[in-house]
């Protein structure tokens, strides 16, 4: 008896017509990805992506050029040459970061006593030339007054678990 | 106008006029496969399938083969020239001039000849002539082993369809493929030959070199099989001689089984519908399940494969022709 009933299931391809139920099952679930470049997954506020020079709110860049990051980074990614500004204060002349290097582990915005230095949501900074990728301090400025609201209110949302 | 009709120009233009308006709609049926199966695999994956090029990806296509032709086109230095430059061609070739015979509607078809049938199974015997030369040509060992698996598969589920083909052919009376679909008019023959339908349809996958009997261009043990080496256009060639087989040899089970151009029910609302529209959506279905299987079935073992042929298939379907033939004539449904 066993062996009809498996001799009727595959001459019957029962197995096969399953099979096919459950793919035609999936055609028409709801699909799981989204749709990427129009519509975008979440990002914790941990999240680490490009990275940013933030400045006080009065416009005054907050870097002191203590060089912790430069020291911390273990992919010696970070070059920084620093001098004493007209005014007195120790600010940096030269901030470089090679994102060819980075490896992205966050320890540069670990290391920062003022919060300059941060690494922020946007991880949509493909280019085509890899000389684009060799960020200077304008660059990392202005990433930084781009992305200010976004990285202040990461910063607070990190906060207590500091 | 008569005149000008009935002379041999005028013959030729009334030829090139048909081929053209079966061709061009073959060869965008041909393009928007290509996206439908990428469409359809990834609706069951749960994924979206291109959706950028145009609304819902639909000009995808046309985005594929602007940059097929751009490509350089690469002959191996080891390569036979001629042949590797030939194959492409000839597959591409075959794949079209199959379609002369195809009764798209009642008298439909450009050449409505007497052999039809097998003028078609001829037709795709030769495709494997495109196949072995594209391996050979390639002086590669993947497309030479991709090639020689081609072939043997190819040649191997020709025999089971020849007898399903011949099981048909015995119900029917003619070679003629609008005599085929006229037998149907009543009961299409996929209900009283249910068996050889599956049958044909999973030769026809075997034939086509789909999944799950891709194995002449396994990805994953040799990189493309017998088209590795060739890029460009000469590698569009293939995919659209692929693709382009995947709907003759629908077409094919829809005029043997599935009624060709007759609506399911020759009742009011179906018979509003012209006949060729019939043929087109049961092909699309038939090619949906082409697509749907190869969503659902994993690679078949080679050696699995001509186990299938051989051993299941051949038998099977040559008892049931002789049981066919016994019954038609023990009925005395023979036609005359």
């Amino acid at each position: 008896m066993a062996s009809l009933d498996r001799a009727a299931r595959s001459l019957l391809l029962s197995e096969l017509v399953s099979g096919m139920a459950l793919t035609l099952k999936y055609f028409f679930k709801p699909k799981v990805t989204i749709n990427y470049p129009y519509e975008k997954g979440p990002l914790s506020p941990r999240f680490k992506g490009e990275h940013a020079l933030r400045r006080y709110p009065n416009g005054e860049e907050r870097c002191i050029a203590c060089k912790l990051c430069e020291a911390v980074c273990p992919a010696l990614a970070i070059t920084i040459e620093a001098e004493p500004r007209e005014d007195g204060s120790r600010r940096t002349t030269r901030y470089d970061i090679d994102m060819t290097k980075c490896i992205y582990c966050g320890m540069c915005e670990e290391a920062c006593p003022v919060d300059a230095i941060v690494e922020g949501p946007n991880f949509e900074f493909s280019v085509e030339t890899r000389e684009e990728l060799m960020y200077d301090k304008a660059r990392l400025l202005a990433n930084g007054d781009r992305w200010e609201p976004e990285l202040a209110k990461r910063l607070e949302l990190d906060a207590p678990y500091r | 106008m008569d005149g000008f009709l009935a002379s041999p120009i005028g013959i030729l233009a009334i030829t090139v006029a048909q081929t053209l308006a079966l061709l061009v709609p073959v060869l965008i049926a041909v393009a928007y496969l290509t996206l439908a199966e990428r469409k359809v695999l990834a609706a069951m994956q749960l994924r979206r399938g291109p959706n950028v090029v145009g609304p819902f990806g639909l000009l995808q296509p046309f985005a594929d083969a602007l940059k097929m032709l751009m490509k350089e086109t690469i002959v191996p230095s080891g390569a036979n020239r001629f042949l590797f430059i030939l194959a492409p061609i000839l597959l591409f070739m075959l794949a079209m001039i199959a379609w002369a015979v195809i009764p798209v509607q009642d008298g439909w078809a450009i050449a409505d000849i007497n052999v039809g049938i097998l003028y078609l199974f001829a037709v795709s015997s030769l495709g494997v002539y495109g196949v072995i030369i594209a391996g050979w040509a390639s002086n590669s060992k993947y497309a030479f082993l991709g090639a020689l698996r081609s072939a043997a598969q190819m040649v191997s589920y020709e025999v089971s369809i020849g007898f399903v083909i011949v099981t048909v052919l015995l119900c029917v009376g003619s070679l003629n493929l609008t005599d085929v679909v006229r037998a149907q008019e009543r009961v299409w023959f996929f209900i009283p030959l249910f068996p050889m339908f599956i049958i044909f349809f999973i030769s026809a996958l075997a034939e086509t070199n789909r999944a799950p009997f891709d194995l002449p261009e396994g990805e994953s043990e040799l990189v493309a099989g017998f088209f590795v080496e060739y890029s460009s256009m000469s590698f569009a060639l293939f995919f659209l001689g692929e693709y382009a087989n995947m709907i003759l040899m629908s077409a094919l089970t829809t005029i043997l089984f599935l009624g060709g151009w007759h609506p399911p029910m020759h009742v009011e609302p179906f018979i509003w519908v012209p006949g060729f529209v019939w043929f087109a959506l049961k092909i699309a279905l038939l090619l949906f399940v082409f697509i749907w299987v190869r969503a659902t079935f994993p690679r078949y073992r080679y050696d699995q494969l001509m186990r299938l042929g051989w051993k299941v298939f051949l038998p099977f379907s040559l008892v049931w022709l002789v049981l066919t033939a016994a019954v038609l004539k023990l009925a005395g449904w023979l036609p005359a």
